[in-house]
Parts: structure tokens; C-alpha cells; sequence
């Protein structure tokens, strides 16, 4: 009988977060709209619901209904299982972030889906699976403009990965555990001042994770791989209807989780920026949901931050792009681990 | 459990493997390269070795496999011809292979009491701990090791480089 709970209310938490990130999904497309308008001077879409706010819907039921169209010179296989190995990519790494504290139901961890000792490999193995779909779909539509921005993108992500391992590296010596709860349980004591980001000392890496991570989203001002004003549309122009929805939303998916990745390593999780400035009220229920609204405030802050840089730069040139990921990003990433490494050993 | 875990993705492997020498395409065999690395994780993570489980999956399917298949992409490497293969290899090699696997087989029998045993999924090495080992007790033959890469790289370099 306990078994049968455990299982049931593990499932029913698996399903929980992936309808609110697919949902979550859906409105950061809405929310990069909106914002981008704004700073383009123009509304955004608001004809739909109030404030545009049905929009996502709309488009949802459009690309549904849309055919599904299947070249006639692409390689079938793995045309089809390309964007299936993006989205799966994006939505697994979800299962290894902590929203809240660790309050157990029923024995059931309720606010991760699985507390792993790896966490953070995890995440950048299941990144590092995800270049597949991007890679294979270029190759596999027959198309020129795809297989350059498939083998643009494939070098990205390879070249920058780099970067990103080693900018959590500094991280993961101060909290000596790649378990992403041990990293936030590290920073949650005395509010903001004991974020990594910054008394960690780890702003450089910081900043260094979010280059590497606007890259390996292939996000604006790394968006080489669909540079429309020279491949169309990269490595999904042979796409349509769904499978193309599904590359969409791997994208949007990658920047979210990247977000929660984020908030985890460097802004202190679901920790609270006052600390424990101010006394506990509500109910036990407040205390449970009060962290979650934190953590999810943090990754919205990230999400407007993704927006407004691709609102404000320009696209960079791709061998400046590689010039900057190897000689510059990679070098200062090996700098920092040795201070932090050595600051740790006279300190720590 | 960890039984049937162990012989589904014992046998995905070895059909992965086989995938990759029967495939005509490159871009197959790569995949189904893939396929046995991601496997050979999963095998790694019964034993309790999860560092090593991910470092596979990081730097094998990920890094070094995403060169294969980039190179198989810009090279743009067709279907290769089926020929009946030299007579050597069907009189010499495939008998040779045998007695090489039977040879082999027969010794790891022999010598299994001796190699001692484990249990699958019967206890973990946390990460601090392979380090521990790494840095500490066999800190000389992994520097070397690392050496070894350095001299490799430098390698390479000194052949990609443009003669003028």
C-alpha cells in the first residue's frame, strides 16, 4: 500500500511539472513577444484574450493544424527523430532541479522531481545529447542552408560547453558536492549576502555561464546557427507544422531550465534574498510555497534578462563568435578555478 | 531488477555494436556508436560508478561523438560499396577471431576467483571518494596520463599546421 503511494504521488508530480513548464513554455514565447515590442516601440501581440494573454493557445492550435509537410530528398529517419531528441533533451533536464525545501509527503520529495548525487552532471551531460537533434536535423533535410547551420550550431555548442563546465567548477569546490541541493542549502543563510554570485565571489564565472549559456541556447547574440538574413532559417527551415513546434519549444524549454540552472548555482535557489531578516507568518503551507515563489521570481528575472539582450544586440560574426568562446571565455573560465581553487586553500 | 536492467542494456550494447559494423551508412554507424557508449553509462552506473557513468555520456556521446558525426556531415560521406570482402579474412581472420574470443573467455573463467567479484548496484563510489583515489594514491601515473594528452594535442597541432 505505501509503495502504491509513493509511486502514484511520484507520477503525479512527474506530470505536475512538465504540464507547468510546457505551460511555462508557452507564456515565455508570449512574454519574449511582448517585451521585444515594448522595446521596439510597438505593442506586441494584444488582440487575443485579455492582453494577448490567449496567444500561446492560438498559436498552439495553429501549428497543430497546420500540414505536415515531409520533403521529398530528406533522410526519414532521422528527419523524424530529430526534433524528438531536441525535446526530450530540454525536458529532462527539468527532473533534477529543486524548486523548494526539501518537504517530504508520503516519503515523496515534493518540490524535485529526483534529488540526485550529480545533479549538475546530469544537466550538462543531457545538454550535451541535446547538439543531436540540432546536428541531425541539418544533415538529414538535405538543404544548404540547414547543414550550415546545423554544422554552425554543432561547433557552438561544443566550443562553449567548454566554458559552461568550467564556470560551475568554481561552484562546485566551494560547495565540494554536485548535488544541486547541497549547493542552494550552502547559500540560503544569510540571504543575498551569501549568494555565490556574489559572496561566493563567483561573478566572473557568472558571467562566463551566462555567455556560454546564451550560446548553448543558441540565443541572440549567438543565434549563428538560424541567422535568417543569411540561412533562412538554419537548421529547421525543411520543418513545418509540429515537428517544427518542437524545435520551438526545445528552444524556449532550454532557456527555462538554463534559467533554474542558473538560479541554483549562482543566485541562491529558492533561498530568500533577506535571509532571515524578517519573521516566519503565514501557516506551514506559506512556509512550503513561499520558497517556490522565489526561485520562480529569479528565473523570471533571468528569462527578461534573455529578452532584453536579444532586444538590444546585434548578432556577432562567426569568427568573432569562436574567437570569444576559445580565446576568451575558456581562458578567463581556467583563471577563475585556479584563484577560487587557491583562495578556498588559504581560506577555506 | 538490476539483473534485468544489466542484460537489456547489456544486449542494446552488443546490438549496437553489431548495428555499427553491418550499417552501410557512416552516419548510422556513428548513431549506433552512440548507442553503445550511452549503454556502456548505464552499465558503469549499476557498478556504482556514477562520476564515471556521466564523464562517459559527457565526453563520449556528447563531445567526441558530436566530431564524428560533424565530420561525416561536412565531409558528406555517402554509402559505402559491398564487396565479398579478401579471401584472407574469411579463411584466416574469422577462425582467428574465434580462437582469440575462446582463448580470452577461457582465461577470465579461470581466473575469476582470483579477479574477485561484485554485485550489481550492491554499493556506490561517491565522487569524492574516486578522487581521493585519483589525487592521492595514484597521483603520478594520472598526471602522466594528462602529459600523455599534452603531447597528443601538440601533436596534432604540429600536423594541421600550414607549412610556409
Amino acid at each position: 500500500m505505501n509503495i502504491l503511494i509513493f509511486v502514484l504521488l511520484s507520477l503525479l508530480k512527474v506530470a505536475v511539472v512538465t504540464v507547468i513548464f510546457l505551460m511555462a513554455v508557452a507564456y515565455t514565447v508570449l512574454l519574449e513577444r511582448k517585451l521585444v515590442g515594448r522595446i521596439q516601440n510597438r505593442w506586441g501581440p494584444s488582440r487575443v484574450g485579455p492582453f494577448g494573454l490567449l496567444q500561446p493557445l492560438a498559436d498552439g492550435l495553429k501549428l497543430f493544424l497546420k500540414e505536415d509537410l515531409m520533403p521529398t530528398a530528406v533522410f526519414r529517419p532521422l528527419f523524424i527523430l530529430a526534433p524528438i531528441i531536441a525535446l526530450s533533451c530540454a525536458l529532462t533536464s527539468i527532473g533534477v532541479i529543486p524548486f523548494g525545501e526539501n518537504i517530504r509527503w508520503h516519503g515523496v520529495d515534493m518540490f524535485q522531481i529526483a534529488d540526485v548525487n550529480i545533479g549538475l552532471l546530469v544537466i550538462l551531460g543531457v545538454t550535451s545529447i541535446g547538439v543531436y537533434g540540432i546536428a541531425l536535423s541539418g544533415w538529414s533535410s538535405n538543404n544548404k542552408y540547414s547543414l550550415l547551420g546545423s554544422l554552425r550550431s554543432s561547433a557552438q555548442m561544443v566550443s562553449y560547453e567548454l566554458a559552461l563546465g568550467l564556470s560551475v567548477i568554481g561552484i562546485v569546490l566551494r560547495t565540494g558536492s554536485l548535488r544541486l541541493r547541497d549547493i542552494v542549502n550552502l547559500q540560503n543563510t544569510h540571504g543575498i549576502l551569501s549568494w555565490n554570485v556574489f559572496g561566493g565571489f563567483q561573478f566572473v564565472a557568472f558571467f562566463i555561464y551566462l555567455c556560454a549559456a546564451f550560446a548553448e541556447t543558441n540565443r541572440t547574440p549567438f543565434d549563428l546557427p538560424e541567422a535568417e538574413s543569411e540561412l533562412t532559417a538554419g537548421y529547421h527551415t525543411e520543418y513545418s507544422s509540429m515537428k517544427f513546434a518542437m524545435f520551438f519549444m526545445a528552444e524556449y524549454a532550454n532557456m527555462i531550465t538554463v534559467g533554474c540552472v542558473a538560479t541554483v548555482l549562482f543566485l541562491g535557489g529558492w533561498s530568500s534574498p533577506f535571509g532571515n531578516l524578517f519573521p516566519a507568518f503565514g501557516g506551514p503551507v506559506v512556509q512550503a510555497l513561499l520558497p517556490v515563489f522565489w526561485f520562480v521570481l529569479k528565473v523570471f528575472c533571468f528569462l527578461f534578462l534573455y529578452v532584453w539582450v536579444r532586444g538590444t544586440l546585434p548578432r556577432f560574426r562567426y569568427d568573432q563568435l569562436m574567437g570569444f568562446g576559445w580565446k576568451y571565455l575558456l581562458p578567463i573560465a581556467i583563471l577563475n578555478v585556479m584563484a577560487t581553487s587557491l583562495a578556498l586553500a588559504f581560506h577555506g | 531488477m538490476n539483473v534485468a536492467v544489466f542484460i537489456f542494456f547489456g544486449l542494446l550494447c552488443l546490438g549496437g555494436a553489431l548495428n555499427l559494423l553491418l550499417q552501410r551508412h557512416p552516419i548510422n554507424s556513428a548513431l549506433s556508436l552512440i548507442v553503445v557508449m550511452s549503454s556502456l553509462a548505464v552499465l558503469y552506473l549499476l557498478l556504482g560508478a556514477e562520476f564515471l557513468a556521466l564523464a562517459q555520456i559527457i565526453v563520449y556521446s556528447g563531445a567526441i561523438m558530436v566530431l564524428f558525426v560533424f565530420v561525416i556531415m561536412l565531409l558528406n560521406a555517402g554509402e559505402e560499396d559491398r564487396t565479398h570482402g579478401s579471401r584472407a579474412a574469411y579463411f584466416a581472420g574469422i577462425p582467428g577471431v574465434l580462437a582469440l574470443f575462446t582463448v580470452l573467455a577461457s582465461t577470465f573463467f579461470t581466473l575469476r576467483i582470483s579477479f574477485g567479484g561484485t554485485r550489481l548496484g550492491s554499493f556506490l563510489v561517491t565522487t569524492s571518494d574516486l578522487s581521493r583515489v585519483l589525487f592521492r594514491d595514484l597521483l603520478l601515473p594520472f598526471e602522466v596520463t594528462s602529459v600523455l594528452i599534452l603531447v597528443a594535442i601538440l601533436g596534432a597541432v604540429v600536423l594541421a599546421r600550414k607549412e610556409n
